[in-house]
């Protein structure tokens, strides 16, 4: 029903081009979601064990475990 | 919807059409039947009825389908909405209309949830028998005891959350 021209879409290549940007996309959000797994829970993780284990005496805790008594084969 | 268009389409591989499914044909074979089961019916996911909507045609709307035979260039504006109201119920718009149906759908269900909920406080009270002696606050407090005496995931479980000196939980 219009008189003027208009331009011409983009008629081929679209499937190519909506892939190429998704594929793009994934890439940068799957390392992103990554990168934030290991500073946000990975590390955090592995410090807490280093942490712990820094000054851990296990023949300590032992003795306050028998001080306490769970312990059933020895008193 | 998607019922309506898998049973049309297996009574067209068998060779009947909807209206001679059970007879011998009959007059008014699909009168008294109310919409969705009528043959005119039409909805989003099944356009095309098998019938037009108006069957029985007066005088006026026969000489109407007459003129439909020829040019539809030489049909007024008028006569065209009247033909589309004489083959179809309704146009798009007012079949696909929104209603507040779901309004009423959800009532009922969270009714019904209520109700349920009442049944099994009911049966909470009534029916269930009384509690394992493991499941009483003294002896779920001997067995929290014990695992922090045991000191059960002391990095960052149970027992990291216990101050050991001052024996109460960390803040």
């Amino acid at each position: 029903m219009a008189s003027e021209v208009l331009a011409k879409h983009l008629m081929r290549g679209l499937l190519a081009r909506c892939l190429r940007i998704h594929v793009v996309e994934a890439f940068l959000v799957s390392l992103g979601v990554a990168a934030l797994y290991k500073f946000g829970v990975a590390e955090p993780r592995k410090k807490a064990y280093a942490d712990f284990y820094k000054n851990y005496s296990p023949e300590k805790d032992f003795e306050e475990m028998k001080k306490v008594g769970i312990f059933r084969g020895i008193t | 919807m998607l019922s309506r268009a898998a049973w049309s389409l297996m009574l067209k591989k068998s060779g009947h059409g909807r209206r001679e499914m059970h007879s011998p044909e009959a007059p008014a074979r699909g009168e008294g039947k109310m919409p969705p089961y009528a043959n005119w019916y039409a909805e989003r996911s099944y356009p095309m009825p098998e019938e037009p909507f108006c069957s029985d045609l007066n005088a006026e709307q026969q000489a109407l389908k007459e003129k439909e035979k020829g040019s539809w260039t030489q049909l007024s504006h008028a006569e065209k909405v009247a033909l589309y109201r004489l083959q179809y119920h309704q146009t798009f718009a007012e079949m696909n209309r929104r209603s507040n149906e779901w309004k009423t759908v959800m009532g009922c269900v969270f009714f019904f949830c209520g109700f349920t909920a009442l049944l099994i406080w009911w049966q909470r009270v009534y029916v269930y028998p009384p509690k394992p002696i493991t499941l009483t606050d003294e002896w779920k407090a001997q067995q929290l005891q014990r695992m922090l005496d045991m000191k059960v995931n002391p990095v960052h479980g149970l027992a990291s959350h216990w101050d050991y000196e001052k024996k109460e939980w960390k803040k």
